[in-house]
């Protein structure tokens, strides 16, 4: 450490970080643990529709918190994930989701890497078969060469 | 030279369509709404002029209007609401307001000051009649037609040219009674 500015910071930093949780955008607490992790699940499933590469769960802003409580009030009524999800796509669109649905629209998005994929394994099952006749055609040669 | 058939074969195609995919991508801050084509969601929340009063979205159907989502914290709101008094005078349509997480009290001097383009003004102070919308911001306008269907839908603010291009053909031309 040359800089004693960066030490002082990192010091800073340090001093701060066991206050860190309680600087978290989400305050919300749910009544059992297993409704908590369902919660946090949720909410990081969806995209805060300001802010748009922000999951809800993380989003400051007031309308992510609006949905956060629409969340939360859903599932303290017993709704399930996949009416939760149903929710917020009727209101939203895909587009709030983080992992679209497959979909007719959506399946080329969720079909064009596989498809690619699968042209490439062509591809090189294709290069690899004309490299390894080669092989079998040079093969005297090249253990030739190799005992000078 | 050969070699570099296939792989062209399948690299070209792809540059166009993704070239394609982007010049022809919808302005990306605008995300379309699901609402286009469905019902317009049912609503009943005080008056702002009069809050014993209900603005229910029952008491809407049965003709054409606007539906503009607005707050006086709103920096675009301010920038169309000379359009929407355009379109007050006009009097094709009735433009129905949606006071979103607004001061009552601030939302009515801003009527009074800037000129009060609304057949009335529903207040929604908790937001929840705005995400039954799918509004994401403000100001978002939707034209709803008689049967109670969204027919279009705008995000950010209204000009000019949006109302006399887009939602006036929407339109058929008959004078809304009353007002």
């Amino acid at each position: 450490m040359k800089h004693p500015a960066a030490v002082a910071i990192l010091g800073v930093l340090a001093a701060l970080a066991p206050a860190l949780p309680a600087l978290a955008v989400d305050p919300t607490q749910m009544p059992t643990p297993e409704l908590q992790a369902h919660y946090l699940a949720l909410t990081h499933e969806f995209r805060c529709m300001q802010c748009q590469n922000e999951a809800l769960a993380d989003s400051p802003v007031s309308l992510a918190a609006d949905l956060r409580a629409e969340v939360r009030d859903m599932l303290l009524a017993g709704k399930s994930d996949a009416e939760v999800r149903a929710f917020m796509v009727a209101r939203y669109g895909d587009f709030i989701l983080f992992r679209p649905r497959f979909t007719a629209r959506t399946a080329w998005l969720w079909l064009a890497p596989w498809v690619l994929l699968l042209i490439g394994a062509i591809v090189l099952t294709r290069v690899v078969r004309a490299r390894r006749a080669l092989l079998d055609q040079d093969f005297e040669p090249v253990d030739e060469d190799a005992r000078p | 030279m050969n070699r570099f058939v296939l792989p062209m074969a399948v690299f070209v195609p792809l540059v166009v369509i993704l070239a394609i995919g982007i010049r022809h991508a919808p302005e990306k801050d605008i995300i379309a709404s699901p609402l286009v084509g469905k019902p317009a969601p049912s609503f009943s929340l005080p008056d702002l002029a009069d809050a014993s009063r209900a603005v229910r979205s029952t008491d809407l159907k049965g003709r054409w209007y606007l539906f503009n989502v607005w707050g006086t914290w709103c920096g675009g709101c301010r920038a169309e609401h000379d359009t929407l008094l355009e379109i007050q005078r006009a009097g094709v349509l009735p433009v129905v307001g949606l006071d979103w997480k607004d001061d009552d009290t601030e939302a009515r001097a801003w009527l009074q000051q800037l000129g009060n383009p609304y057949e009335v003004v529903a207040v929604d102070h908790a937001g929840r009649a705005a995400i039954d919308w799918g509004v994401y911001g403000a100001p978002e306008t939707f034209l709803v037609n008689p049967q109670g269907i969204v027919v279009y839908k705008v995000v950010g603010s209204l000009t000019h040219d949006v109302w006399t291009r887009e939602i006036l053909p929407r339109v058929p031309r008959q004078p809304f009674p009353g007002s």
